[in-house]
């Protein structure tokens, strides 16, 4: 059952009145967005390409596995895996932290309070609009991983790469979202640089970002399976490299599903409680 | 209208003294201090009303401007803003309202103002004939032609701060927040800011709570002013009065001929406190009642020339307010 808008409670009504403002300055923020990347292009390119690590893994564990394979993998897997890997992180990752601790710390974040638009679906439109750039980095690695030794060990079932798509932007939300609660944190602590390093080891273990996650020590691997951080990388990865049954499938992209939900609350919800102790600093 | 009733906001500050021993000391034990940065102010601006917030630095003008504007949270209190709780942000309220902050830029750093025009015509959901229309305008009003696509960073303060004023009038608010809205600009550009802001308040009927360390700013745009002092209102009320009731004498100037400028203090003492000699030109300060009889002294047997009585300058007036150590003047509700 519909009810039209007359009928509904005020916070209903609040809720879709933003959400239809919010797209109807979609294209602008993409625009502004795009904008943005390009007069930051020497930064934006420094970003990028320091997501290299992937690579360094990738002549490591390819030279281990030259011999024989290593618990399964072999050197095409390695190719295969860690040119995935550098591709799923070029397009997913995120710098949201650094900006909004930044923003926070310096009291910046006041012009942006000033719009009648949440921050999170601002900062976000930005960094929505860059992906397109970060292709400069990511199709030539894709189209090096086609024509590598890798190509063998890549996933050729339909589905399963039509579903590539939604695992990567579900990816891209989760890590964003994450990104965006540990952002807000400056709130409560002014400086979070170290806890953003200290996520990013985690998330280096966790994710797959180091080594493929059945490589891990049992105990970690156990702990993986239980954190966000696999569903930020490892995920769109596997979708790539493995063939999965349809419950894998369905598990998998249903654990992004439920870590997007998650990260998003959190996100949201750091970011509320936090704006009761914005001190606006700096006039 | 805006309704501001028992308001605080208070701090919590970490103080530690100089030095490697208080650094490393600071590690382990932390001494924190409460700041009492606005402590139980009220004051009520009607529509329309345009208001000049003054204090000296660290006086509570910004932070009470950062509660009204919805920025900050208050500790305790309640502020209202055209029917609004400025705290919540209601998409309605910041629409209604804008802050235009001197020391702090709402345009995109690295790309030129018109992306910002453009992006909170977006964000503010305003009408393109409209939007248009405003930018138009602006543009003629503060001279923005030949700033408009250049980037943000490469504008001068004084450029820079044309294009925040118009950045923060595009989507049309009636309550204007405006913090150091001149500074860094040339005097033309000042008293063209100043022409712009008392034609917008007309215009539109919009409120304007100002704050300005520039004192013609507030002279000439804000009929009545609110003065804080370490949190506190000590004065609320008409600028006139307020500068009478401190310093009820008038300022007379006056340029004396070559030959009569030669008078020595003391004869000058007679008509009234000399509180200026500057070749040939004197400013004496003359009680109210005495007006009369040391003008017919000057513009008869001195022949002075150039003659003006005026109130003291404001400046001057707070500069006694604030070097008291306990308000000065009662609390006006």
């Amino acid at each position: 059952m519909t009810r039209d808008s007359a009928t509904q409670d005020p916070v209903t009504r609040g809720a879709r009145s933003r959400l239809a403002r919010a797209l109807r300055a979609l294209p602008t923020l993409l625009r502004i967005g795009v904008a943005e990347t390009v007069a930051y292009r020497g930064e934006f390119l420094v970003w990028i390409l320091m997501a290299t690590a992937p690579l360094v893994m990738l002549g490591l564990w390819s030279s281990v596995a030259r011999e024989a394979p290593f618990r399964g993998y072999g050197s095409a897997d390695f190719v295969a895996y860690y040119l995935a890997n550098l591709i799923v992180r070029n397009i997913t990752g995120s710098w949201v932290a650094w900006q909004l601790s930044e923003d926070i710390r310096l009291g910046t974040m006041a012009m942006r309070l000033l719009r009648p638009l949440h921050p999170f679906v601002a900062i976000a439109a930005t960094h929505v609009a860059a992906i397109p750039f970060r292709a400069i980095v990511a199709l030539p690695v894709a189209v090096v991983l086609l024509v590598s030794s890798g190509a063998s060990a890549l996933v050729h079932e339909p589905l399963q790469l039509a579903l590539l798509l939604p695992s990567l932007a579900l990816a891209w939300l989760i890590t964003f979202s994450m990104m965006y609660a540990l952002g807000s944190l400056a709130f409560f602590i002014t400086k979070t640089m170290a806890l953003t390093t200290l996520y990013f080891g985690l998330f280096s273990l966790f994710s797959g970002y180091l080594l493929p996650i059945p490589l891990l020590p049992g105990v970690l691997r156990g702990i993986a399976e239980v954190l966000p951080f696999r569903f930020m990388l490892s995920v769109p990865i596997e979708l790539m490299t493995h063939s999965l049954s349809g419950r894998d499938l369905a598990e998998l992209l249903g654990g992004q599903l439920a870590w997007a939900a998650a990260t998003l609350a959190l996100a949201l919800g750091v970011w509320r409680f936090g704006l009761r102790r914005f001190e606006s600093v700096g006039t | 209208m805006i309704r501001v009733e028992a308001l605080k906001k208070h701090f919590s500050v970490h103080k530690r003294p100089p030095g490697f021993a208080a650094a490393l000391k600071s590690l382990v034990r932390r001494t924190y201090e409460t700041v009492k940065a606005v402590d139980g102010v009220n004051f009520t601006i009607e529509r329309g009303e345009r208001v000049g917030f003054l204090g000296p630095n660290g006086a509570g003008k910004t932070t009470t401007l950062k509660v009204l504007s919805g920025l900050l949270h208050p500790t305790s209190g309640t502020v209202q803003v055209e029917g609004h709780t400025p705290a919540r942000r209601e998409a309605a309220f910041l629409e209604a309202i804008t802050l235009v902050m001197g020391q702090k830029s709402q345009l995109i750093w690295d790309l030129p103002p018109s992306d910002t025009y453009e992006l909170n015509r977006a964000v503010f959901d305003v009408d393109r004939s409209q939007y248009d229309r405003t930018l138009r305008e602006l543009t003629e009003l503060l001279e923005l032609a030949p700033l408009l696509q250049k980037p943000t960073r490469q504008l001068s303060l004084g450029e820079r701060m044309k294009c925040e004023l118009a950045a923060a009038l595009l989507h049309g608010p009636t309550t204007l927040f405006l913090d150091e809205p001149t500074i860094g600009l040339d005097v033309a550009m000042q008293v063209a800011i100043r022409d712009f802001i008392r034609d917008y308040n007309h215009r539109h009927d919009a409120t304007v709570l100002l704050t300005s360390h520039y004192m013609e700013d507030v002279v000439a745009l804000c009929p009545r002013i609110i003065v804080i002092d370490a949190g506190v209102i000590i004065h609320d009320g008409d600028l006139r009065a307020l500068v009478k009731q401190m310093d009820p004498d008038k300022r007379v100037s006056f340029t004396l001929t070559a030959a009569a400028a030669a008078i020595d203090d003391q004869a000058l003492a007679k008509l009234g406190v000399l509180m200026k000699r500057e070749a040939g030109r004197f400013t004496l300060r003359v009680a109210d009642a005495e007006i009369p009889a040391v003008v017919g002294q000057l513009l008869g047997p001195l022949k002075a020339a150039d003659l003006a009585i005026e109130d003291p300058p404001l400046e001057e007036v707070l500069r006694v307010m604030f070097g008291k150590a306990k308000p000065a003047v009662p609390v006006t509700p």
